[in-house]
């Protein structure tokens, strides 16, 4: 590889880890604040491009970060699918809503809604399509960088 | 509600399932053609219980109106849904037989499968909004379709489509929340009503931008520039199911929300000159073309022209003729593109110059190059002719002479540069084959290109009643009342 950034290469390693909190936080906050599956994928997605661009810089990659695409298209798709089925399933109409409650250690009493799994679904749908997108437009743009 | 939420979940659930079959080339074909003949039946079904004007609706999660997501189904939508169905389920035969879309990587069929479901959706849905995820959903499965195989070439076309489409979500998404601001509602039959009380000023100025976006999709004139560029470069069935269904969505749209929200029964004198000069440019553009797919693409452009003419003189015969013409043309280019592909396959290129003879060594190809050209051309007894000649009635009668004119010269327009096709390609003496290996074509796809010839025939010989339905929802489109009592009720 021609060209080497130690500072994208410093600064990517830290914004990619809070980049995945701050995704994972915002897939949990979707429910009654601003957030939701779609804008945490997109949060995890940005992160994915910044680190394959980091990781193109470096000499030698790593094979840690590497996210493949089918399977995350293909289980986002069921789990978010498979919500709505079984709404019906379960004698309501498609997409009908069930609310838990739960108490947890730290996190105190929260409402778990079938919604969360919805959005669980959507996120891994986007990472993976972004995933996706970087195996095809990627291949061309490392072969401009060669 | 079962046959609403099936065109729309069923290609979703089976878009997953066959992206976990990575390693059963042979399964994801059976589960790809199987959901697609389900989706289609779900589709028919729909159609036969909304045929005499209802319209169907079913409310998502249980969710009361106007806040939940509403799918509704008037004989519009249902038409399109099943026309789009069955286009879908034809293409991916042929998608299967041709080797341009041999699906190594596991994600064609997937990705189709996404296309269909959001297809399905931005028909049926009844909120502006879930029209924008339909979209969505249905751009980022073409991103990847369009790019599919991933040459160079296709790269650097599907970049433009790329970025016009999400310069359009972008304006999409704003004119929504100018809407969602003015009125505090995105549900369709509910802003049918509140829309009326605001100004009419932002009235029209909310109307203007979302003709703006839909016109983006739909490719009129002077937003088409983006789709005979990129079009062309796509995989040959792939470049057949956009041509068919995706400006057509936008046509849909542009229908739907026009007749719906912002036109309160007037005929529009805007729609009228967009008309005739989408016809105009777009004809002109294809005329000045030298490859059979760069053709064709200008002649979407120019065809989409029609539906906008019918669209604009608002009366019943008007917007009934627009609805025939609707599902004629999506027949016949989405079949003209397949011939394309299969010429490609036979020849090696689309290149007029360097195709020569093609009815010598391929007579079954000129005979299916033939029929839907002179259609589209509208010259009778064929469906184009039908679909033209409903057209300048309904023009003449709402005293539109000077664009009926124009689509009279642009159909000669049209049928001279279908003869080029022809003399360029079909026309002299054999190709010396020492310059282009012959090949042979693949029956799978021969044999979906002829089902969609043999079904444009059928659609003529069967064009009376095909009429009347077009009648009727050209009917539930002029008065949109029932549509409305019926989402507010159900």
């Amino acid at each position: 590889m021609s060209w080497y950034s130690p500072i994208l290469d410093v600064a990517a390693n830290v914004v990619l880890r809070t980049g995945i909190v701050f995704a994972l936080y915002l897939l949990y906050a979707g429910h009654n604040a601003p957030g939701g599956g779609f804008i945490a994928g997109l949060v995890a997605g940005a992160c994915l491009v910044l680190d394959h661009i980091a990781l193109r810089s470096r000499e030698g990659r790593g094979s840690l970060h590497r996210v493949t695409p089918r399977p995350l298209l293909g289980w986002g798709l069921a789990i978010a699918v498979g919500v709505g089925v079984a709404g019906w399933a379960w004698g309501g109409g498609f997409f009908d809503q069930a609310v838990v409650s739960v108490t947890l250690p730290v996190l105190g009493t929260m409402k778990l809604t079938s919604a969360l799994g919805f959005d669980i679904g959507v996120f891994a749908v986007v990472v993976g399509l972004v995933a996706a997108l970087l195996d095809s437009l990627g291949s061309a743009w490392d072969e401009d960088l060669r | 509600m079962t046959d609403l939420v099936i065109p729309v979940a069923l290609p979703l659930a089976a878009a997953a399932v066959s992206a976990m079959l990575g390693r059963f080339p042979a399964a994801r074909r059976v589960i790809g053609v199987g959901t697609l003949l389900a989706t289609t039946a779900a589709a028919v079904d729909l159609l036969l219980s909304v045929s005499d004007g209802s319209v169907v609706v079913g409310h998502v999660g249980g969710w009361p109106w106007p806040l939940g997501i509403t799918l509704v189904a008037d004989p519009l939508a249902a038409i399109m849904v099943v026309v789009s169905s069955l286009m879908l389920l034809v293409v991916l035969v042929y998608a299967i037989g041709s080797p341009k879309t041999r699906d190594e990587t596991g994600f064609f069929h997937p990705v189709y499968l996404i296309l269909a479901a959001g297809v399905s959706l931005s028909f049926l849905t009844g909120d502006l909004f879930n029209l924008f995820v339909a979209f969505e959903v249905t751009l980022t499965a073409s991103y990847v379709l369009i790019t599919f195989g991933g040459d160079r070439l296709q790269v650097r076309h599907g970049v433009t489509y790329i970025v016009i489409s999400l310069v359009a979500s972008v304006l999409f998404l704003t004119a929504i929340a100018l809407v969602y601001a003015s009125t505090g509602t995105v549900n369709m039959a509910d802003l049918s009503g509140k829309l009326g009380e605001v100004t009419p000023a932002l009235r029209s100025g909310l109307g203007l931008l979302f003709l703006v976006v839909f016109g983006i999709k739909a490719a009129i004139f002077p937003l088409f520039f983006w789709l005979p560029d990129s079009y062309p470069v796509a995989p040959s069935p792939v470049t057949a199911i956009f041509a068919g269904l995706l400006t057509k969505i936008g046509v849909y749209a542009i229908i739907r929300s026009h007749t719906l929200l912002f036109s309160h029964g007037q005929p529009s004198r805007l729609l009228l000159v967009v008309a005739a000069l989408t016809m105009l440019i777009g004809v002109l553009g294809a005329v000045a073309q030298d490859d059979v797919k760069r053709i064709l693409s200008f002649h979407i452009v120019s065809q989409i022209g029609y539906m906008i003419f019918g669209l604009a003189l608002f009366t019943l015969a008007g917007l009934a003729a627009a609805v025939f013409y609707i599902v004629h043309h999506i027949i016949v280019k989405t079949t003209l593109f397949l011939v394309a592909g299969l010429m490609e396959e036979r020849a090696g290129t689309g290149a007029l110059r360097r195709l020569s003879g093609l009815m010598h060594t391929a007579p079954v190809l000129a005979v299916l190059f033939l029929l839907p050209a002179l259609s589209l051309a509208g010259v009778p007894p064929f469906s184009g002719f039908v679909a033209k000649l409903a057209l300048i009635q309904a023009g003449f009668d709402a005293g539109a002479q000077v664009t009926v004119g124009v689509s009279l010269l642009v159909s000669a327009l049209t049928l001279f540069s279908m003869t080029k096709i022809w003399a360029g390609a079909f026309w002299g003496d054999p190709m010396e084959s020492d310059t282009i290996e012959p090949r042979r074509m693949p029956p799978l796809m021969v044999g979906a290109t002829a089902c969609l010839v043999v079904a444009s025939l059928a659609f003529v010989a069967a064009a009376a009643p095909l009429y009347e339905l077009g009648e009727v929802a050209a009917r539930g489109l002029i008065d949109p009342s029932v549509y409305v009592t019926a989402v507010r009720g159900g």
